[in-house]
């Protein structure tokens, strides 16, 4: 698993998801926080390639063997694209969680919503570390 | 109105090895440790030790020791010998299970029952009431009592490095020096692996525990010990029975003996089982969970009483209450999981079993 870390530059979520935002599109996944209180993660149901996000709203399930989660959309989106390793290897979601364990690939619709959300600082601030 | 928790006197341990400490049947204790996957692994792997000191005692004593649990326990008390171990319910008048436990019969004709912790204090009330008819002593050991249990390949030899005489073998109970400690080492467990459990003085336990983990125990946690236990298909009390259910449709029959006339067998002798406990895999994706739905060919037909995520196997499993012609293993069942149907199949018990 891997050490506590926030990486500067994402924009984070206060259910624990990140976004890094590329042009039009950004790549979302869970935080470190969140695979942590998770544990090991066992199950990624990821949505479908084509599918629309709606900001603030689950979007998928990540379950280790204790729990189920619901991911929320830190943005709004289409789907372009998913992690596919994740069904054959989801403990990446531990392992790297702003790396390899990222979840899914959208186009954002809406710029604006990026305002509303969380930078490192503020983030951190939320857990109080 | 905050509860407060109980906690065992290896709380600060626990704590020490960075478990995650969780409320459990007005308990404080750990899930994990390092990680439930791990900890299974362990315990199907080497050896691993869990505190299961929230668990309670009733000692019974007197000379109607054996006819008083013969008429409260389901299994045949009178089979059970000194140094013996017996697996029964506890049954209400309909029928309905108050618990399951272990009985140890002790040398002293003394028998030492373990009652599951969210239990103890009703079972205790129900042992003291029909006690009135019996010239019986029961007494309350949980308080000065804890428990440890020592399972999986290694558990044996890891012990024998540890303890002042032999152990006893499975489903057998003897008195024992461990680490310095007398304890009452019981070929038991909850696991699926061989192993034993360790009854000793509360006040000894915190020594002991340092012993085995220093000796090489894993350290594991309530979450493994659940994934364990579903892998093997052992029923645990508030999920797969309960007062509303009996013991025949849960595949507690074996230990069901009608004829010695404990208390609900009367009932049970005339009961229709229209629901079996089945154990079941999923053959797709997914994990199923503690009341979700059972559905053959799209109708409702059960419901699932424990489910999770198998580590040895790395598929969801479970085990649900359905018709008894879908008990049948090999039947194609779908288990709705939030929402969305998933491919399961019956299948025979135990659900993993170990290549030998």
């Amino acid at each position: 698993m891997a050490d506590e870390n926030y990486p500067d530059g994402l924009l984070y979520h206060p259910e624990h998801d990140w976004a890094r935002i590329e042009g039009e599109e950004a790549t979302l996944g869970i935080t470190w926080f969140a695979q942590d209180a998770l544990g090991e993660v066992v199950f990624f149901d990821p949505p479908a390639v084509g599918s629309t996000l709606t900001a603030n709203e689950s979007y998928a399930e990540v379950e280790s063997v204790k729990a189920v989660s619901d991911v929320y959309a830190p943005l709004s989106g289409e789907v372009i694209a998913v992690n596919d390793d994740l069904s054959s290897s989801p403990e990446r979601i531990n392992d790297d969680p702003y790396g390899e364990g990222w979840l899914v690939r959208i186009k954002t619709v809406e710029a604006s919503e990026r305002d509303s959300l969380l930078d490192v600082a503020a983030y951190r601030e939320l857990l109080g570390r | 109105m905050a509860i407060e928790l109980l906690s065992t006197p290896l709380h600060g341990r626990h704590a020490e090895l960075g478990g995650r400490l969780v409320p459990f049947a007005g308990w404080e204790m750990p899930v994990q440790y390092e990680g439930i996957r791990q900890e299974h692994l362990a315990v199907r792997e080497s050896v691993g030790v869990f505190d299961v000191s929230h668990m309670g005692q009733i000692a019974t004593s007197g000379p109607d020791a054996e006819p008083f649990l013969q008429r409260l326990l389901s299994n045949d008390v009178s089979k059970l010998e000194v140094g013996g171990a017996q697996y029964s319910v506890l049954c209400r008048e309909d029928g309905g299970v108050l618990d399951d436990l272990f009985t140890y019969q002790l040398p002293d004709h003394s028998y030492l029952t373990v009652t599951n912790a969210g239990n103890h204090a009703k079972d205790l009330a129900w042992f003291r009431r029909q006690a009135r008819e019996f010239d019986v002593e029961v007494e309350d050991r949980a308080d000065e009592l804890a428990m440890l249990a020592v399972q999986g390949p290694a558990a044996r030899a890891l012990l024998a490095t540890l303890a002042g005489g032999e152990l006893p073998g499975r489903m057998r109970t003897s008195t024992v020096e461990v680490a310095g400690a007398s304890a009452l080492v019981c070929g038991t467990g909850y696991t699926g692996e061989d192993g034993v459990e360790l009854i000793l003085a509360s006040n000894d336990v915190v020594a002991v525990w340092d012993a085995l983990t220093a000796a090489g125990a894993t350290p594991v946690g309530l979450g493994a010990r659940d994934t364990l236990r579903l892998e093997a298909c052992f029923h645990l009390y508030g999920n797969d029975l309960s007062e509303q259910r009996d013991p025949i449709g849960a595949g507690l029959a074996w230990c069901c003996k009608l004829e010695t006339g404990f208390i609900g067998s009367a009932v049970l002798e005339t009961v229709a089982v229209e629901q079996r406990l089945t154990p079941f895999a999923f053959t797709g994706p997914g994990i199923p969970r503690g009341g979700n739905s059972v559905l053959v060919s799209g109708a409702s037909a059960g419901e699932v009483t424990s489910g999770g995520y198998s580590p040895c196997l790395g598929i969801g499993i479970g085990m649900a209450y359905v018709p008894t012609a879908i008990a049948e293993p090999g039947t194609a069942i779908e288990v709705e999981v939030r929402g969305k149907l998933r491919s399961a199949e019956t299948r025979r018990k135990p659900l993993y079993e170990k290549e030998s």
